[in-house]
């Protein structure tokens, strides 16, 4: 077998050579020098560095309050979602619209933008604070902010899986006197569960490698409110290149399971999907 | 009031099950937590940044543009969108082009591999370019003997926003050109029209909405990226730094009219690319 189909198209050996080349050049061997960089350093340092109690301390944090903010998504996601499907109100395509606002701002207008509305004397941040709920420069922040930027991709994730619910089935079941708990448990839930779980790691995934607009409302105190990616900053900052790339390199392996997670996610979704159409 | 006319427009009230007491209660229960949540996640902190923007009026806020260290910053991120998006789009074009026309094998990989840099935590996407140009990485010392600056100068900076929104064009281009299929392509070269001719006539106009919308964000994300950026640039005032560094600086420095003149632009052109992606919706090409 051929390395590709034969076709009348031109052009394929000028426009996959430009892509192999450029990708190799921008993103793999840049990559590669990531791993190199910590595969040149002895295990045991390499093992001191990754989990230093500073180092655990930042996963700790980047993983809760990511995993916090995903599932924060997850229920807002579906309701959001849910609501821009099935209901019409005024400026539903207007609302519709601004749920990719987080994905097109950029990060430090987010960051500076929540630390104002949630400080003690912001908008919101006054009235929490006689509740003895602090926001701003604590883990709650990090949540929050995290929250914010990964939101669209729950939104986003559901969405369409909503709109393939088959309506009939819903009417079907309700004419048999089917409660309507009973056909979301049993007709609605099982349709969207994939693409719930693929909203929710989406902005897992998004949420564990976001620096800008966290650094501003976290504080960044070490083991208190320091995310992994600062960290690696740190370590960038004082030139001990070889404990960032050792980080980075955690942060990288954790990328791709999250991403292989997602594939499979997918691919789940579809034959499920596929087998339901039959 | 506003609550049973609608109701009966969209055909929901028509609907079995859809009319009784508990579904409306559901729906406005539905409709007021999203717009809660939205309200104050999303809506308060925009709404911030254009109050905090004017606080004193609106002369200090155009005199914080008139701040050479802001107009250099502007200056900066324009110069360095200007090199980046249009190399990315030309990357989009050329690996649209081979994935979507051309059956190969490893295709699914190389689809993977340029998603790769949007899972990447944009720290690392700036650190990558530090170990190997900074000046204690790979290159770092030959660098320093030709008298070369990459790290905390202007190609370290263009380097990281290429690799943070390099996928962004070629995502929007491939299940594009793989929905609209390659028979119109086919035809024009079995008649006789050349590789270039073909594109240009045939394929570029089908997908021109696509690839406008692709280059707006990638354009939106170039300009607004942070933490990548921030990685390589070394934060030199009047330099180095790009709208968003310079939003940074000023907020640790209490100047809060002007980070937020300046977040209010970059504000804008988030607003501005989701006009454009709402156009290019109505023109009835459809998205994922």
């Amino acid at each position: 077998m051929s390395f590709r189909q034969p076709s009348v198209l031109p052009g394929f050996g000028l426009t996959f050579g430009f892509t192999t080349f450029f990708l190799s050049v921008i993103v793999l061997l840049p990559l590669a020098a990531l791993v190199l960089a910590a595969a040149s350093m002895h295990w045991s340092e390499f093992v001191h560095v990754v989990l230093s109690p500073r180092a655990l301390g930042s996963y700790r944090l980047s993983f809760g309050a990511s995993f916090l903010a995903a599932t924060i998504n997850l229920v807002f996601g579906f309701i959001i979602a849910w609501t821009l499907v099935r209901y019409e109100f005024p400026g539903r395509k207007l609302i519709d619209a601004l749920i990719d606002m987080p994905f097109a701002l950029p990060t430090a207008v987010s960051g500076i933008a929540l630390t104002t509305v949630f400080a003690h004397n912001g908008w919101i941040g006054r009235y929490l604070e006689p509740l003895g709920v602090k926001v701003a420069y604590t883990w709650l922040g990090v949540t929050l902010a995290l929250t914010l930027i990964s939101m669209p991709f729950a939104v986003r994730a559901v969405q369409p899986a909503l709109l393939e619910v088959q309506r009939d089935l819903e009417e079907a079941a309700e004419t048999l006197g089917a409660h309507r708990f009973y056909v979301f448990r049993h007709i609605i839930l099982p349709t969207v569960l994939p693409a719930l779980l693929t909203g929710f790691t989406l902005a897992f995934a998004r949420a564990l490698g976001e620096y800008g607009s966290v650094i501003f409302i976290a504080g960044n105190l070490p083991m208190k409110t320091e995310i992994t990616p600062l960290l690696i900053v740190i370590h960038l900052e004082e030139f001990d290149y070889q404990g960032a790339a050792a980080l980075g390199v955690v942060m990288l392996v954790i990328s791709f399971v999250v991403l292989l997670a997602i594939n499979l996610l997918q691919t789940w979704g579809r034959r499920r999907h596929v087998r339901g159409a039959r | 009031m506003a609550a049973a006319a609608p109701a009966a427009l969209t055909g929901d009230a028509r609907r079995p099950g859809q009319h009784t007491w508990l579904h409306s209660m559901v729906r406005w229960l539905f409709i007021a937590v999203s717009l809660t949540f939205l309200a104050a996640v999303l809506l308060a902190p925009l709404a911030t940044v254009f109050a905090m923007a004017f606080e004193r009026g609106l002369q200090a806020y155009l005199r914080s543009f008139a701040d050479p260290d802001t107009a250099a910053a502007i200056r900066l991120t324009l110069t360095t969108a200007l090199v980046v998006v249009p190399i990315n789009t030309m990357f989009g074009l050329a690996a649209a082009w081979a994935i979507a026309k051309f059956e190969f094998r490893g295709k699914s990989i190389l689809i993977t591999l340029i998603d790769l840099p949007l899972a990447i935590s944009p720290v690392i996407s700036g650190m990558i370019f530090v170990l190997l140009f900074g000046l204690h990485g790979w290159f770092g010392v030959w660098l320093r003997e030709h008298d070369l600056s990459i790290i905390f100068a202007l190609p370290g900076i263009m380097l990281a926003t290429m690799f943070v929104t390099f996928p962004y064009v070629a995502r929007e281009l491939i299940p594009l050109m793989q929905q609209l299929g390659n028979a119109e392509e086919e035809a024009a070269i079995t008649l006789g029209a050349g590789g270039w001719m073909t594109f240009f006539r045939v394929t570029l106009p089908k997908i021109r909405w696509g690839l406008v919308y692709g280059v707006v964000l990638c354009n939106a994300r170039a300009m607004g990226e942070f933490g990548a950026v921030s990685v390589v640039s070394g934060h030199i005032r009047g330099l180095t730094n790009t709208m968003p560094l310079h939003i940074e600086i000023l907020y640790n420095e209490y100047n809060f009219v002007g980070a937020f003149a300046v977040a209010s632009l970059l504000t804008l052109l988030a607003a501005l690319t989701l006009v454009v992606k709402t156009l290019v919706e109505r023109t009835g090409y459809r998205r994922r």
